[in-house]
């Protein structure tokens, strides 16, 4: 089948596109090496998609958690049950919204960042210079940023967690004269740690993989050029966004 | 930009970070696990229908939760459900004449196992199984009924 043809556009690319991406995955696996090169590279790599995450991720959680509570508030007013607002909170940041909004965002901030770098260096023939000095640009480069990002990722999760849940409180504690207590200890009675919190956390590491693959997936297959750069971080955003969505579906439907 | 040494400690710092928020939300956000600490045993109930009855679900008495609920299987003889509760071992002085009825906590609230004691001098042991029991009250049943004139003594 032609490529160039409409079929081949709709049907085919995309398979190729995925098959490519499975196969580099592949190959970068089976190219681990783990050793204190490797360990302090990566943890460069958590500075520079987790750290600098930080201050998004923050400020998105509280936010997130301050609609979230007055959109709750205002619908549980109506059949009288505010005293679930606290568990409806928690329940839908930890199961749903911290995961994956957590690491929508960490496409876009951290995601991009790596295609473009890994395009760039790819443009400047950076990989091959690396090559020719006998590093193999799998382990130096693309490793680092896979482990880092299934390391970030959770821990990003987790502040937007910890954000949201004290915008939570804000808003219904201190604004709309919720009992405290009664608001936390909703939560502590009703939260499971297995299935709701851990569930949690297990999408994030796995939206986490996702998203550092894909984005050191397209920095490396892109075309180098300043275009191909270009479309290359377009490309990250939309596809991490999609593929974590449909994983997050399929993640949710398992473990319920 | 920094030196390296500086943006590997900020990096295990963040990762402390999340850490810490990891164990903070598990330990004061979430029930904990639920799971009795400490020892605990059986008693088994055959319930006519358990109705919305859950795993993990409470075991209270007195408005106490003394234990929960282990696994809920239908008895294939009898063709009851086997309710199999797990009770902390600090309460091994329930009467052995106690009742277990299956509530519910509120209008729309969770399903429980109620546990009313009786006078017995004999406490249960594990593997016990409840004399007397109440099943699930199921709403449809009860309208049923209603509608049907009020009266639930036929047969």
């Amino acid at each position: 089948m032609t490529t160039g043809s409409v079929t081949g556009k709709l049907f085919v690319d995309p398979v190729k596109e995925m098959g490519r991406a499975v196969l580099f995955l592949f190959t970068a696996l089976s190219r681990m090496r783990f050793g204190k090169t490797q360990f302090l590279e990566t943890m460069r790599q958590v500075y520079f998609m987790g750290v600098r995450s930080l201050v998004i991720i923050m400020i998105s959680g509280f936010f997130v958690g301050l609609v979230l509570t007055l959109q709750l508030y205002d619908t549980l007013s109506r059949f009288g049950a505010t005293e679930a607002l606290g568990t409806a909170l928690a329940l839908s940041l930890f199961r749903e919204l911290g995961p994956v909004l957590t690491v929508i965002l960490f496409a876009g901030r951290a995601g991009t960042s790596v295609t473009a770098e890994i395009g760039l260096m790819k443009a400047t023939e950076q990989l091959d210079a690396l090559d020719l000095m006998a590093i193999d640009p799998m382990e130096r480069i693309v490793q680092p940023r896979l482990l880092a990002g299934i390391l970030a990722v959770p821990a990003l999760v987790l502040v937007f967690n910890v954000m949201a849940l004290l915008g939570g409180v804000v808003f219904s504690v201190f604004m709309m004269g919720i009992d405290g207590p009664s608001f936390w200890g909703n939560i502590q009675a009703t939260v499971a740690l297995g299935r709701d919190f851990m569930g949690g956390m297990f999408k994030a590491a796995v939206f986490g993989f996702l998203a550092s693959w894909l984005a050191v997936y397209f920095g490396w297959s892109s075309k180098p050029t300043g275009e191909g750069v270009a479309l290359a971080t377009t490309q990250t955003v939309i596809t991490t966004a999609i593929a974590v969505l449909l994983t997050d579906f399929i993640l949710s439907a398992f473990m319920l | 930009m920094k030196s390296s040494h500086q943006i590997e400690f900020t990096a295990g710092l963040f990762l402390l970070l999340g850490i810490a928020c990891l164990i903070f939300l598990a330990v004061q956000a979430t029930d904990g696990g639920s799971e009795i600490r400490g020892g605990s045993y059986e008693l088994v109930a055959s319930f006519g229908n358990v109705g919305g009855l859950r795993p993990r679900a409470k075991v209270s008495m007195a408005g106490v939760t003394v234990g929960q609920v282990e696994r809920i299987e239908l008895d294939p003889q009898t063709l009851d459900a086997r309710v199999t509760m797990k009770i902390s071992e600090r309460y091994d002085d329930i009467p052995d004449d106690t009742s277990a009825a299956i509530l519910t906590s509120g209008i729309l609230g969770d399903q429980y196992v109620g546990l009313e004691p009786g006078g017995s001098p004999e406490p249960m042991r594990d593997g016990d199984q409840f004399l007397i029991t109440q099943s699930a009250v199921v709403l449809e049943q009860l309208i049923g009924r209603f509608m049907m004139g009020g009266g639930g003594d036929e047969e």
